[in-house]
């Protein structure tokens, strides 16, 4: 840091004290780069318990490309995505659930989400995981004690019992693995793609996208470093404008979006917005978009309602298409129809967040989809008359799923159910 | 006066289920032995309940046997009544559980334990072991004989200050009257050895001739008779009966009203009882909305008129114990041979042990049975085989022997107690092992009879027995994955004659096998070049043919979990110096010592994220 950072009053950044802010120059061989503010964390109290500072420049890529190179060149390294919490993580700060949360939170983009993020902290998803399990628990002491203590008058298993409760169960799993797609839009948005001939009106629902004084707009690079993507939050509808490079660009490159980038960004997309001119005839380009996009995913946008229209819901082509509606981007009249549109399409309205579990990290995905998976298997020993023991084989295996999300071993958690529901022994 | 009295490799004090073992291991496997028992009398005593086996305990009986141990051998001679568990619900839980003439199981043992070769039995307490370097030198008797020792296993069962409660009575005692082993307990003390107070129970016994059993339900034995050992044949003998009774209102109210007279309940006894071995007056208590518990009233043996009356355990004062007794259906004129009691009994704490049983911190110190914190005869009987025959590898200096939780109900228990200790009496149960369906009660010999003769436990002909069958059983799978089955009127007639769908074209003997509605001796009727196969055999063909598919799905998980259990940690890592580790995690990790990841995983207290530090410091230790 010494090596790149001037401060105005000159003092050996090493020196100053931890938790403090020096104001000064970012400097490449005498030549200043960019005013800025360091703040100091001095070890062991950081996030991570290592000695950190951050950079705090004015805004720009080139200015801040610029200025992570700089220290690249002076022996930094640069982080991978999570570094800092796998760092605090290894350093003993903090745990392997904290930390997954913590990542969570870094990631989250919208208010929503950081909602959520703390909520799991809180430990919701355990909540809901312990009601699930607790119906497992109850299948699972039932069948384990009729084995263990064969010699009791234990309740019997019956077959149907089985099957009820196992569907039960099922539902529930099924239910929270569904709240992934919704933690996953929350998470990182609706991937939507605007697409639609030149001049049909892109340019102008972008723009009163972005206006909309609710819009929270957020920045970054994108996966490719030749798009730019848009983070928009409205109302809490998290969208994701892919590829907006071209689109933002109003002077030229939209006009040049081909019906091959169009059926490549359709095809990536969560949510395709099909922008049509109602004001003129259907043109061929238009017909072209209109086929290859897939109608479930699709809100078609009859645009330009201001003027006389030719087109409308009825039209041919328009008619095999469910979600349509009429606005004048140029006004900006009809935008909220969209939103209603989109929170429509997505369930958006569904998602309570003060009383559902959503699950929004993919290592708790995959646990409950092993759990499904484990139950079906159990389904099926089920149905194939295979004895009890076969059966209990796959519903521990769940149990055992389920724990690796909260933290406790099935055989221990059974024993002790069995013991405290049932009257046993000498 | 003490005087030297002899020099041999092994001592072990104790000699219950687990002491015979331990002994009768280590002599044949070579060592000079010696076994100790406070009262001759009291060999391989059976103090509580009249049986061996039931669900898990029987799996451990066929382990014991297929490893070279004895209790198998042992309670087939000597058993009067035997069943098979769980028949219908599924191999992996089968269970052989058997009614044993009790005197003559112990008269059995003793036998047994004199006539072995290498092997001196002694009556005596054991009052002092001595160290030498930290190792064992010396153990004591308390009349003064001195004797030089490599090793020592210390199964003292239930004898170390153990102290009864009947009421407000109490007394130091051991089991069934005998002596209790109270220097002992100041011995271990003083070597460091930290002592757990536990406690458990047994029901009264009740004479023969003062019980009506035209009203209690018959529980008969099994026709057919299945032998512990798979080394064993037993001639079909005259079975004993069991019964059922129950408690009722009435004795409730009884117990209800006495609690105040209850040592525990009062407070007297500080020990931790099992939950799965409750008093009669703890299941009235916890349990206050069921109307009545069971009882089973059990024969003890042949030459005996006294009946062990299983679910009622307690410690009660006599006048309410023989009160409530009275209140059940047939018992109303019962007459007590012996009351219930409580017993309290010092234990060690079994995490700080090695998995080898040896104690860490004392070289040549093994500890097996109760003393572990366990509970049960076969639990028991385990941990002397695996205690025997670990005291006499080390000695040999070769690597011991350490069954890991995929290859049998014994390496389940003894990680379990090693690696998470046990605050309560440690009961074996199914439900504790993970890859049940590989751990069956049929195929112990094809998981252990291996081990066995390695170690020189099995004898060169039962080996070659086992080859024979281990061959049979998979020739005969092969033939019945090869045979094609073709549709024709006759088997199509039999398949609905069995109630399964009929075939349209050609089908393999092993997959018609698969179906639930098909058992090998079924398809006898359509498989005429059938060769001919021993009661065992069959069994283990059908199992292995039948679950084929969960077999290879539980040996799939297996390879997953070796491949945690092959990565070691060394006995010196200081845990204290790892970055990362919560600060719980340090102090477990530093006390248990595990010697994997995996051993590592299973410890209460070392979280996931516990467990990826180790696998990244591993990965650093690697890279240096």
């Amino acid at each position: 840091m010494e090596k790149i950072f001037k401060a105005k009053n000159p003092e050996d950044i090493t020196n100053i004290k931890g938790y403090t802010i020096k104001y000064g120059y970012i400097m490449d061989n005498g030549k200043i780069i960019d005013e800025v503010l360091v703040s100091y964390f001095k070890s062991p109290k950081s996030y991570t318990t290592e000695d950190m500072c951050e950079i705090n420049s004015h805004g720009g890529n080139v200015i801040m490309r610029n200025i992570l190179e700089l220290c690249l060149e002076n022996g930094a390294e640069l982080a991978e995505p999570g570094e800092f919490t796998k760092r605090a993580f290894l350093n003993g700060r903090i745990d392997l659930s904290q930390a997954e949360s913590v990542i969570d939170i870094i990631n989250a983009k919208t208010d929503r989400e950081v909602k959520e993020g703390v909520k799991q902290l809180e430990g919701y998803l355990k909540k809901s995981i312990k009601d699930i399990k607790n119906h497992v628990l109850d299948l699972m002491t039932n069948i384990e004690v009729s084995i263990d203590y064969p010699e009791y008058d234990t309740p019997e298993i019956l077959e149907d019992d089985l099957r009820n409760k196992m569907e039960i169960i099922l539902s529930k799993l099924k239910s929270l693995e569904k709240s992934f797609d919704n933690g996953k839009i929350i998470k990182e948005g609706i991937k939507t793609a605007i697409v639609g001939r030149p001049n049909a009106g892109k340019s102008s629902l972008l723009n009163a996208i972005l206006k909309e004084e609710r819009a929270i707009v957020t920045e970054y690079e994108g996966t490719t470093r030749d798009t730019i993507e848009e983070f928009v939050s409205i109302n809490g509808i998290p969208l994701k404008l892919i590829d907006t490079a071209g689109i933002r660009d109003t002077k030229n490159e939209i006009e040049k979006i081909g019906i091959e980038k169009s059926r490549k960004m359709a095809k990536e997309a969560d949510l395709v917005i099909l922008i049509i001119d109602s004001s003129k005839e259907l043109t061929k380009e238009d017909y072209e978009i209109l086929n290859i996009v897939n109608p479930k995913k699709t809100i078609v946008i009859l645009n330009k309602m201001d003027l006389e229209t030719k087109v409308n819901e009825k039209t041919e082509g328009i008619s095999d298409f469910k979600n349509v509606i009429k606005i004048s981007a140029l006004k900006q009249k009809g935008i909220d129809s969209l939103y209603e549109k989109i929170s429509e399409l997505f369930n958006l309205n569904e998602i309570n967040l003060e009383n559902e579990t959503i699950i929004t990290n993919e290592r708790h995905k995959n646990l409950i989809k092993k759990a499904i998976t484990n139950l079906n298997k159990a389904k099926e020993s089920l149905n194939k008359n295979m004895p009890i023991d076969i059966i209990a084989i796959s519903l521990k295996d769940m149990l055992s799923n389920l724990g690796e999300i909260t933290g406790e071993e099935a055989s221990e958690e059974i024993i002790n159910e069995i013991f405290s529901r049932f009257c046993l022994g000498k | 006066m003490k005087y030297l009295a002899g020099e041999y490799d092994i001592a072990v004090i104790g000699a219950g289920h687990a002491g015979c073992e331990a002994a009768l291991a280590a002599s044949r496997m070579g060592m000079k032995t010696l076994i100790f028992s406070i009262s001759l009398e009291a060999v391989a005593n059976m103090p509580c309940n009249p049986h061996i086996g039931g669900s898990s305990k029987g799996h451990l009986v066929r382990e014991i046997d297929c490893l070279g141990g004895e209790m198998g051998k042992n309670i087939d001679k000597t058993m009067i009544q035997i069943k098979m568990l769980n028949t219908s619900k599924g191999p992996a839980v089968h269970s052989l559980r058997a009614q044993a003439d009790r005197k003559r199981y112990q008269m059995e043992m003793k036998h047994t334990l004199e006539k072995q070769e290498n092997l001196e039995l002694k009556q005596a307490e054991i009052v002092n072991i001595t160290l030498k370097d930290n190792k064992v030198d010396t153990i004591e008797t308390d009349v003064g004989a001195i004797y030089k020792v490599k090793s020592v296993i210390v199964a003292t069962g239930t004898y170390l200050r153990g102290k009864i409660f009947i009421g407000d009575y109490s007394k130091e005692s051991g089991p069934d009257g005998v002596f209790p082993s109270n220097k002992l307990s100041e011995c271990l003390e003083n070597l460091g050895i930290e002592l757990i107070r536990f406690k458990t129970g047994t029901p009264a016994r009740i004479s023969r001739k003062s019980i009506d059993f035209t009203k209690m339900e018959v529980q008969k034995g099994d026709n057919d008779i299945v032998p512990f050992s798979l080394d064993d044949e037993v001639k079909e003998f005259e079975q004993q009966d069991c019964y059922l009774t129950y408690t009722n209102e009435e004795t409730h109210k009884i117990i209800r009203e006495n609690l105040h007279r209850s040592p525990l309940f009062a407070g007297k006894i500080e020990g931790t009882g099992p939950r799965y071995c409750p008093s009669i007056e703890d299941k009235v208590v916890r349990f206050s909305d069921k109307p009545r518990h069971q009882v089973f009233v059990e024969p003890i043996g042949m030459d005996t008129d006294e009946m062990y009356i299983q679910g009622m355990s307690s410690s009660l004062p006599e006048d309410v114990q023989i009160a409530m007794y009275r209140t059940l259906p047939g018992l109303e004129h019962c007459e007590f041979t012996r009351p219930a009691y409580a017993i309290e009994y010092d234990s060690i704490d079994p995490s700080k042990l090695k998995l080898s049983l040896e104690y860490k911190d004392i070289d040549g110190l093994f500890f097996a049975g109760q003393t572990n914190g366990t509970s049960g005869y076969e639990e028991a009987a385990c941990q002397g085989l695996i205690a025997g025959i670990n005291s006499t590898l080390k000695i040999k200096g070769k690597e011991p022997l350490i069954l890991d939780r995929t290859q049998g109900y014994i390496g389940v228990l003894i990680d379990d107690i090693v690696t998470k200790g046990t605050n309560e009496p440690y009961r074996m149960m199914t439900s504790r092992a993970e890859y049940r369906l590989l751990l069956r009660q049929d195929n112990a010999d094809l998981r252990l009879t291996q081990i066995g003769y390695e170690i020189g436990l099995i004898s060169e002909e039962r080996y070659q027995k086992f080859l024979k069958k281990k061959e049979n059983v998979e020739k005969e799978i092969e033939r019945l994955k090869k045979t094609v089955v073709k549709p024709t009127e006759e088997v199509n007639d039999f398949l609905k004659r069995k109630g399964t769908t009929p075939l349209s074209t050609g089908s393999k003997l092993a997959e018609l096998l698969k179906r639930t509605e098909i058992t090998y001796e079924d398809l006898n009727e359509i498989d005429t070049l059938r060769p001919e196969l021993s009661k065992q055999e069959k069994e283990e063909v059908e199992i292995q043919v039948k679950y084929e598919g969960y077999i290879k799905m539980e040996k799939e998980q297996v390879k997953k979990f070796k491949k945690m259990e092959m990565k070691a940690l060394s006995e010196d890592i200081d845990y204290e110096k790892i970055n990362g580790l919560s600060l719980e995690a340090r102090q477990k990790l530093n006390k248990v010592k595990p010697i994997s990841i995996g051993q590592a995983s299973r410890i209460s207290g070392v979280s996931p994220a516990d467990i990826n530090v180790l696998l990244i410091y591993l990965q650093l230790q690697n890279k240096k």
